[in-house]
């Protein structure tokens, strides 16, 4: 063989039938009800963007208070101007609490399987969509009663739910215990259940996807990490969205039938009895972080799957330690259905029963460590390219570093005696929320983006956006952690008449300071995106001179994805290949290409 | 791609995570945003426990961060002519990445099982020296009286102001009337929820004379961050003469006081 001969990859563009004439009903079957993968895909990534810009701002306000407690707030002031342009401290509970809410339930689990997972998943395995469609169109559907239920809250009597993210009962089952215990908690039930139902019917659908359609060739240990990852991530919300969704069940039903689940005998809250007890509050925190541990992993193994082979591109380096890295996933994976507890150390559970958890919570950290050494094993030896994607995955590496790391004292379940609730809790998750899985969103977007719109983004402003980015989120976040050291506890609408917090207002400035700054910054990434949707340099099929499938497919891709079937010869990451004139190897290069390659120099 | 300046500047931007991290925590300290005085007797176990973790940590941390900005610098694609290292991993690499972390970990997880042990598990075998009832929002307090029982005639009944003798066992039943709330005491090292129908026994000996602050550090309601009391530590003297005190005054109100006792007694 001295020739190379692709026949399955052409290397003329795709050719794209314009359609003249379209009616209204090709226009909604198109874009609005379609059941075309990539098109759910990116309806999933407007939305939870658009939820992003929302949270963020919530951030703000509650950043506000917290800097300078009852004082006039500034723009969003006028919004509640019976206080007087400052805030109630039932404004601030319903603010955090909506924050994480929106943050979580409405941003990172759609933006992650919703949006990465659905553009992603059929064009990383070669398939033409997913297994289901409809049942996939019908996904990112339930989630818009899921945005009204959660948004038209704001507006009800009392105001949206106020009992923080974890809706502990009783606050959130006896309707006198706060102003957002009315119809604020129903809704908030109800949005969780739809959202959990978007979450289940996108699970199913990956799984089955996964399984059935890879493209001939496609073994399971040739599946990218990002593939594994969602894999991994969609047996992790099948198994335990069950357990969220009958606890929200009994919540609701605790609240509109008085069933008692999370009440116990002769309950009163501001003089409103329950009428039936023979319920235990702490039932509900196992309920919840059964599903919601879990779910912080449903939270960052997409962006780790993602920040692995984004890692690989631009290191031209294999992904150190293949195996590893999935079995890790699946150790983390399995790991996380038992250790629910270490969020529970000190509510009253059996301080023995909390041993086994601590136990199990340090065990943890071992696959996150085991992963994070294969990541700098990725980069050693690697050729880097400091492109802006490669930033904000590198910037992942280093800043999950800190949030395992955090973890350990709170495993730890004497220091967390003293840390539980305070705001090293608060540094923690947002070293691995924020730090970690939205910077890793955002490598995955300038990553990505050619491919689901054909353009470049503007690397410059990409990496004004991150430098800018990645300074203030540290401002603003790792100072959490010495506030933490001090006690300061998260929650509280203004701390600083406690003796021993009445020093700590200046340090929280500074990170507000720093946070607006965050928001800012991101108004340079939207224009970036807007712009470069429409204007960016055109991409061609591979910019990045990657190896997956997804970059042998036109950008963007057309319905049904691949203009030929892809034969899958090696596995995801064949990057600088000795001898080999390429310095990557697609896996859909002939198996021979390598040999060939050499044979031609010869 | 990119000039070679441009990478060097990344690389130090990585490097500063690792410096200015250290040098927040080392500044800390002197502006007093640090652990807060500790004034209990199983303050010290837990506090060391925590410079223990973070000088591990803080050696993963700096090491860890250290290499990101090492290979970021060596291997910049627009500084080094040397192709990528093919190579997909080491088998010896991983056994020892795998092994010392989990060593590490277990040690860690046995070596501090004793102090929680101490703090929640071994209570003291005494009476309760006082009954603490979280509500919205504020923290009612129930003193046995003369007869050094609970739930009889003679209790004392405060609120928010708690004191309790120094160097001796203290013991708290803590229970809510409402919701969910958390009794934290900062100084002493201690946080417990109170949860409505759990009766939960909470320890402690405090080793210094002062005043200090209770937090609750449960969310419990739109009035959570002003749910604020005082703990007062003294002597075995002072803390009698309060107590008689408080006892006399509580006499010459008895009507409103019988009202709280019997709000009181009624919480599960
Ligand atoms: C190295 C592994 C990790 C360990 C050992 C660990 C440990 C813990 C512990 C013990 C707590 C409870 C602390 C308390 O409330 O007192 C906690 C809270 C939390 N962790 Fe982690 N964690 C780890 C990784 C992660 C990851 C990867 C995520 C998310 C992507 C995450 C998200 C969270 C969140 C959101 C909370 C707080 C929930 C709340 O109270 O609102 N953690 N973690
Ligand atoms: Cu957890
Ligand atoms: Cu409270």
């Amino acid at each position: 063989m001295s020739t190379v001969q692709a026949p399955h990859a052409p290397s003329s563009p795709a050719v794209v039938t314009p359609r003249t004439g379209q009616s209204l009903s090709t226009f909604l079957s198109t874009y609005v009800f379609s059941k075309d993968h990539k098109v759910i895909g990116l309806q999933f990534l407007f939305s939870t963007l658009l939820w992003f810009l929302i949270g963020g701002l919530l951030a703000l306000a509650v950043r506000w208070q917290i800097a300078w407690p009852w004082s006039q707030v500034p723009v969003l002031g006028k919004l509640f101007a019976q206080e007087g342009g400052q805030m109630s401290p039932e404004f601030y509970t319903m603010l955090f609490t909506m924050h994480a809410t929106v943050m979580i339930f409405l941003v990172i689990i759609p933006i992650l399987a919703g949006a990465f997972g659905n553009f992603l998943i059929p064009l990383m395995i070669g398939a033409d969509d997913m297994a289901f469609p409809t049942l996939n169109m019908l996904s990112y559907w339930f989630m818009w009663p899921a945005f009204i239920a959660f948004g038209a809250s704001f507006f009800v009597e009392g105001g949206a739910a106020s009992s923080g993210w974890t809706s502990y009962p009783p606050l959130t089952t006896n309707v006198a215990s706060s102003p957002g215990s009315g119809w604020g908690q129903t809704l908030w039930l109800l949005g969780l259940t739809l959202v959990g139902v978007s979450s289940m019917l996108g699970s199913v659908n990956y799984m089955t996807t996964i399984i059935l359609m890879r493209a001939p060739g496609m073994t399971m240990f040739r599946l990218p990490m990002t593939i594994w990852a969602m894999f991994i991530t969609a047996i992790l919300q099948a198994f335990a969205l069950p357990v969220l969704t009958a606890a929200g069940f009994m919540q609701l039903t605790d609240r509109l039938l008085g069933t008692g689940f999370f009440t116990p005998e002769g309950n009163v809250v501001n003089n409103l009895a329950t009428s039936t007890g023979g319920g235990h509050p702490l039932l509900w925190q196992h309920l919840f972080w059964f599903y919601s541990h879990p779910a912080v992993y449903i939270m960052i193994l997409p962006a780790m799957g993602m920040v692995s082979d984004i890692l690989t591109t631009f290191a031209r380096k294999p992904l150190f330690g293949y195996r590893p890295m999935v079995y890790s996933i699946a150790g983390i994976a399995g790991l996380g259905f038992i250790v629910w507890g270490h969020h529970m150390f000190i509510s009253g559970m059996n301080p023995a029963l909390g041993i086994t958890f601590m136990v199990s919570t340090m065990m943890i950290a071992l696959p996150s460590a085991v992963k994070t050494f294969n990541w700098l094993g990725t980069l050693w030896g690697g050729r880097i390219q400091f492109t802006t994607a490669m930033l904000f995955a590198v910037s992942f590496v280093s800043m999950f570093i800190i949030g395992g790391l955090s973890g350990i004292f709170m495993a730890a379940t004497p220091v967390d005696i003293f840390i539980h609730d305070t705001y090293f809790i608060v540094a923690h998750f947002h070293y691995v929320l924020f730090a970690g899985t939205a910077m890793g969103v955002w490598a995955g977007i300038y990553y990505w983006f050619p491919k689901m719109f054909g353009r470049l983004m503007n690397e410059t402003w990409g990496k004004v956006h991150f430098f800018l980015t990645f300074l203030f989120l540290n401002g603003t976040f790792f100072t959490m952690h010495i506030l933490g050291a001090v006690g300061f506890p998260r929650r509280l609408a203004d701390a600083y008449h406690y003796e021993t917090f009445h020093h700590l207002q200046p340090l929280n400035a500074f990170m507000t300071w720093c946070a607006i700054g965050m928001v800012a910054t991101q108004i340079i990434f939207a224009v970036n995106f807007v712009w470069s949707m429409f204007y960016g340099p055109v991409a061609g099929r591979n910019p990045w001179n990657a190896n997956t499938l997804e970059w042998t497919a036109p950008s963007p891709p057309g319905h049904g994805n691949f203009d030929f079937q892809p034969v899958v010869h090696r596995g995801p990451y064949e990057f600088s290949v000795p001898g080999c004139e390429k310095d990557h190897l697609m896996q859909t290069d002939p198996p021979d290409a390598h040999s060939a390659a050499l044979a031609a120099a010869h | 791609m990119g000039n070679r300046w441009s990478g060097m500047f990344w690389s130090l931007l990585f490097l500063a995570v690792p410096v200015l991290g250290v040098a927040t925590f080392a500044v800390a300290p002197s502006y007093d945003i640090w652990l807060p005085k500790d004034v209990s007797e199983h303050g010290r176990s837990i506090d060391s426990l925590f410079y223990f973790i973070l000088g591990l940590t803080g050696i993963v941390f700096i090491v860890t961060e250290v290499l990101v900005f090492w290979f970021l610098w060596k291997y910049d694609g627009a500084r080094t002519k040397a192709p990528a290292t093919f190579i997909h991993g080491s088998h010896a690499l991983e056994v020892v990445w795998t092994i010392i972390p989990a060593a590490t970990l277990l040690f860690l997880a046995i070596y501090q099982m004793n102090t929680w042990a101490d703090v929640k598990m071994r209570r003291p075998r005494i009476a309760p020296t006082v009954e603490v009832v979280a509500r919205q929002f504020e923290w009612r307090l129930r003193y046995p009286g003369r007869d050094g029982e609970l739930g009889t005639p003679d209790d004392i009944f405060l609120v928010n102001d708690l004191h309790v003798p120094v160097d001796e066992d203290i013991l708290v039943q803590l229970k809510s009337m409402d919701v969910l709330h958390s009794f934290f005491l900062p100084n002493l090292r201690i946080k417990q929820d109170a949860v409505p129908g759990m009766k939960i026994p909470v320890w402690f000996k405090a080793t210094e004379i002062g005043q200090y602050d209770i937090v609750c550090a449960e969310l419990c309601g739109w009035g959570h961050y002003k749910m604020k009391g005082r703990i007062t530590v003294e002597s075995r003297e002072d803390f009698d003469r309060w107590l008689a005190e408080m006892e006399a005054r509580q006499e010459a109100t008895q009507p409103e006081a019988d009202a709280t006792a019997a709000e009181v007694a009624a919480v599960p």
